[in-house]
């Protein structure tokens, strides 16, 4: 066995190795967070606890992965009018390799619109703003900050909120209520508590997205994390719109017509040819 | 809740100025046939002319170019280049591991992310000097807002004159472009970064958006332009992973792996 030292050399206070004993490259014991992946947490731990064990270095309390599991099935599909499945399917029915459909839903789901960072912004509201619907009031009505311009286009509604929705959506409301029963006591239980004023106070219904916020915040995460697990958690009806698409084919999707305001219409071959 | 539904008003053909492709006919690019009005465009001219609308002279192009040429490093180590060259090793195609290589230079101590931070600095910096602010006042208003103004300073190499910057600049002042307001803005920040204690010298982020804004591309353009800067540099991180044996590129021994995170424990005993 070679015992030479590492040389470039990664720090993490989430997971270690053990080397085989004739093979520096090959681990025979993995660990998160202290715990032993292959030995222990294979059989004894749910999917969710150990996303949350990956996310948050410690084992979620029975409550906290339930919400966990609950929320994954909320958004792990916002369906094929959805912009990131929607993108996901564009690679898919055109034969693109997978990943191409997942960069394509993370790209499209990203976004501050619907996406990931709409979901960041939340999430610091509910950290500056909390259980006092006043300060809701005035974050929500509060101009942009002229700060450091950013690779992300500037908001266009108030994070949380569906920009284009006439009243809360019904998967929204049913998702908050399931959420309300393992999170008793934080923003969740406070959100469906006090939804319609927020609401009013946004001039918006509440968005899946608020309620992604809201319950990020709640399972401890921040808002770097909650951002990374949202693109992550939205990813699974992204692939599965992508395969369908790739079956069903470019002839069963839409192509959409255009309007071109300024086409120069078409040219005769002699005006082509100067 | 709203009165309206405006999602409605969008449904039905998708209204544009920006163009179409009419297969078996012909195209249109911004109000031009491609393929009669624009055939013979070079390529960063059509590509400048689909973010900005605008046509650029070939002398602002061949700076522009020059932005892109001399800061083309295919050096597998830099982390963007890096996700292209583990591509390679993973033995992934060559536009996931490059198209994933440039969304990572969308990065926040480098890349894109400084890119547009110090054009809109330079812009709004321009119009307070312009408006009777001193320039200072400015710059120290910046630091103690943002705590540092990327284009000053560089994370790898924090007191070395940039190597890239003569070079570009000698090439925008033989094209007549290197003495525009933004560029001898951009120095005149150098010089109080330089002369206070901050110590930081102009590297290229600051220099290039200097030369762009001075062009007349605003902040958001000069970001979409800069999208395939470092592109030349990484096919070759690709290609090289590729000829080198599967998995050889970068491998790390488990040992490589210092943790410090709790000890080792039971999940079972844990929950208990």
């Amino acid at each position: 066995m070679n015992t030479e030292p590492a040389r470039d050399i990664i720090y993490s206070r989430l997971w270690a190795e053990d080397a085989e004993d004739d093979d520096a490259f090959t681990a025979q014991a993995c660990y998160c967070s202290g715990y032993d992946v292959y030995g222990e947490l294979l059989e004894r731990a749910t999917y969710p606890e150990y996303l949350y064990l990956l996310f948050r270095g410690e084992r979620p309390t029975p409550q906290i992965a339930r919400a966990l599991e609950i929320l994954s099935i909320a958004v792990a599909n916002p369906g094929p009018r959805d912009a990131s499945v929607h993108a996901a399917m564009c690679a898919g029915v055109g034969g693109s390799p997978a990943a191409a459909a997942l960069m394509a839903a993370l790209a499209a789901g990203a976004g501050v619109s619907g996406g990931a960072r709409e979901v960041i912004q939340c999430m610091q509201l509910w950290s500056s703003c909390g259980h006092r619907p006043e300060a809701w009031q005035d974050a929500l009505h509060a101009p942009v900050a002229n700060g450091r311009m950013q690779v992300w286009p500037d908001a266009e509604h108030p994070p949380g909120f569906a920009p284009h929705g006439q009243r809360c959506a019904r998967p929204v409301r049913q998702t908050l209520s399931a959420l309300a029963t393992c999170l008793a006591d934080g923003h969740i239980a406070w959100l469906a508590v006090h939804r319609e004023t927020l609401e009013q106070a946004a001039g918006r219904p509440l968005a899946m997205t608020g309620v992604l916020a809201a319950a990020l915040s709640d399972l401890g995460l921040d808002p770097a994390g909650g951002e990374m697990l949202t693109l992550l958690l939205r990813l699974p009806g992204a692939a599965a719109h992508a395969l369908e698409q790739g079956e069903s084919g470019f002839r069963r999707f839409p192509f959409f017509a255009i309007d071109i305001a300024n086409d120069p219409g078409q040219r005769t071959d002699q005006e082509q040819s100067r | 809740m709203k009165e309206s539904i405006p999602l409605e008003s969008w449904e039905g053909p998708l209204r544009t100025t920006m163009g179409g492709c009419f297969p078996g006919e012909r195209a249109v690019f911004r109000g031009h046939d491609l393929h009669a009005d624009l055939r013979d465009a070079d390529w960063m001219d059509l590509y400048l002319f689909g973010i900005c609308g605008r046509r650029h002279t070939p002398a602002q192009l061949r700076v522009l170019h020059a932005i892109w040429v001399n800061t083309s490093y295919p050096d597998p180590r830099l982390w963007n280049n890096r996700v292209a060259a583990l591509a390679g090793s993973a033995r992934s195609t060559g536009i996931l591991g490059i198209s994933a290589a440039l969304a990572t230079s969308e990065a926040a101590i480098y890349g894109r992310q400084i890119d547009i931070a110090i054009a809109d600095f330079l812009t709004r910096a321009m119009a307070a000097v312009r408006g009777g602010r001193p320039l200072a006042e400015v710059v120290a208003d910046e630091l103690r807002n943002n705590r540092s103004i990327g284009g000053y300073g560089r994370p790898v190499a924090k007191s070395a004159a940039d190597e890239r910057n003569a070079v570009v600049l000698a090439l925008a002042k033989r094209e007549g472009l290197a003495d525009g307001e933004h560029v001898k803005l951009a120095f005149a920040i150098e010089e109080i970064l330089l002369t206070g204690r901050w110590r930081m010298r102009m590297n290229y982020a600051a220099l290039a958006a200097a030369l762009a804004l001075d062009i007349g591309l605003t902040s958001r353009e000069y970001y979409l332009y800069l999208l395939p800067a470092f592109l030349a540099g990484m096919p070759p991180c690709y290609i090289e992973a590729c000829d080198r044996p599967e998995q050889a590129t970068f491998p790390l021994r488990c040992a490589a792996l210092i943790y410090q995170g709790p000890p080792r424990r039971s999940w079972a005993e844990d929950s208990r």
